[in-house]
């Protein structure tokens, strides 16, 4: 990457696999269980992480050298709050259908682990430029994972993507369902997130054997 | 910078200029964007009656597209020649009824000395008579809420059912086209004419809903909750509209 040092580039790449924030610090699977049961709220979700989770880096960052260390816990939550309900508002202004549309989605931000996470481990201790991409790389990392786990859950769950019927009509018996294929209904609930992140991390794992801690 | 954090007066001094400066902040969006928030669920009611009574802007068999924002108001006073407010035994016409909250009405309500005021929105569509009411009850997680679309005899013409916070892929997709179209056409009376509700039923056997006299819509997958939640939202609300349907039957 030209436009970043090497240095910086990895705070936008590790994330995205060596060091993803769900598969290796098992951070975030709350959000990532409750709402992959589809594609699109999954990618939607991705999105407005990103936005809070970059955002809320640069803020905590350049307020790092003045926040009392008593109660920068309170500060860092207030932080995501703000945020979060500024996004939530101006959605609800201009962009109302949408803001239906993720409805509860946008206060769950708040609890997502990964922004507290990241606020703490990193932003108080960096420069604003690179907790933003710190910020940034964990989101997408976190995202990435949500959509593969949002994409697998619709598509054998329902048996569609972003609601169209790719494999044919489940009660009309077309397309897949014409020679006997049946929607697996336990893909929708939250369990089978748990357990398709369960196969992506072992996916991961045995790929790349560094990432195997030794007992 | 040389400013000593950790001490006590340092701490409070921080906290009071950080509520100050996060509360005018969030004040503000607030009350600078209150005008549009409001504006937008007007317009979202007269989009979800419309949509009841059939006046939408679907084209595909799975859309669920609302008229535009910009043109609802002229045909929200197009379609609907009439909203009346039910209280007690009194009708009064009303032309703001449709923005009578109806959380607001079913808490009130329980206080015994109070009057329930039940809107009805009353409209022509091809030369039929259509009355529109609210309803609004609980789901899983969350209120549900609707506008049932009847005609005299209580029997369906179109419905549109929303949710706060059902999952997503479950009990979510009340407002999907699959599960609203199915209600058309069911009545909520039987033949006796007594009130009978419309059940979402798990083992209906029906999945494409051809069998429209057994009261009944085939349920969802995995939104058992949601689905029993929706049965009491119609058993309970629509009752109430019993009588004033009776009377304009007579």
């Amino acid at each position: 990457m030209g436009l970043l040092s090497k240095k910086d580039s990895r705070l936008i790449l590790d994330p995205l696999a060596e060091n993803n924030p769900i598969t290796i610090q098992v951070l975030g699977v709350c959000s990532a269980l409750a709402i992959t049961a589809q594609l699109k709220p999954s990618i939607v979700m991705a999105i407005s992480v990103i936005f809070v989770l970059g955002v809320g880096n640069v803020l905590i960052s350049l307020l790092r050298n003045i926040i009392p260390s008593k109660i920068r816990i309170i500060v860092q939550l207030i932080v995501v709050a703000a945020l979060v309900i500024m996004v939530d508002q101006v959605l609800k202004a201009y962009a109302y259908s949408l803001s239906k549309e993720l409805s509860v989605f946008i206060g769950l931000i708040i609890t997502n682990c990964i922004i507290m996470g990241r606020f703490e481990a990193f932003a108080l201790g960096n420069g604003p430029w690179r907790s933003f991409l710190d910020g940034v790389g964990n989101a997408l990392g976190y995202g990435v994972i949500l959509i593969i786990v949002g994409f697998f859950r619709e598509l054998l769950g329902s048996g569609t993507l972003f609601g169209f019927k790719v494999l044919g009509d489940s009660v009309e018996k077309t397309g897949m369902y014409a020679i006997g294929y049946e929607n697996n209904g336990f893909m929708v609930l939250p369990p089978m997130a748990l357990i398709v992140v369960g196969i992506i991390i072992w996916v991961q794992r045995s790929r790349n054997n560094a990432l195997i801690e030794e007992h | 910078m040389a400013i000593n954090t950790d001490k006590n007066s340092y701490t409070i001094f921080f906290s009071v200029i950080m509520v100050l400066v996060v509360g005018s902040l969030l004040a503000g969006f607030a009350s600078g964007l209150k005008p549009r928030i409001l504006a937008n669920e007007r317009y979202e009611k007269q989009q979800n009656i419309l949509y009841a009574m059939g006046v939408n802007n679907n084209e595909g068999p799975n859309d669920v597209e609302f008229i535009t924002t910009d043109v609802v108001e002229d045909e929200f006073s197009k379609y609907i020649t009439k909203q009346i407010v039910i209280e007690g035994d009194k009708e009064t016409e009303d032309d703001q009824a449709y923005l009578i909250d109806i959380k607001k009405e079913t808490n009130k309500a329980k206080k015994s000395d109070y009057t329930r005021r039940l809107p009805v929105f009353i409209g022509e569509i091809d030369g039929k008579e259509i009355y529109v009411i609210p309803v609004r009850g609980k789901g899983l997680w969350d209120a549900i809420w609707g506008f049932i679309a009847m005609d005299k005899t209580m029997t369906i013409q179109g419905v549109y059912f929303d949710h706060k916070g059902e999952t997503p892929g479950l009990g979510a997709v009340i407002n999907q086209r699959f599960f609203m179209d199915d209600f058309a056409g069911e009545s909520f009376l039987l033949n006796d004419g007594s009130f009978g509700s419309i059940k979402v039923a798990k083992g209906n056997n029906d999945p494409k809903n051809l069998d429209k006299a057994d009261q009944e819509v085939d349920a969802l997958a995995g939104a058992t909750i949601t689905g029993d939640g929706l049965s009491a939202m119609l058993k309970k609300d629509v009752k109430m509209y019993v009588p004033y349907f009776k009377k304009l039957n007579q």
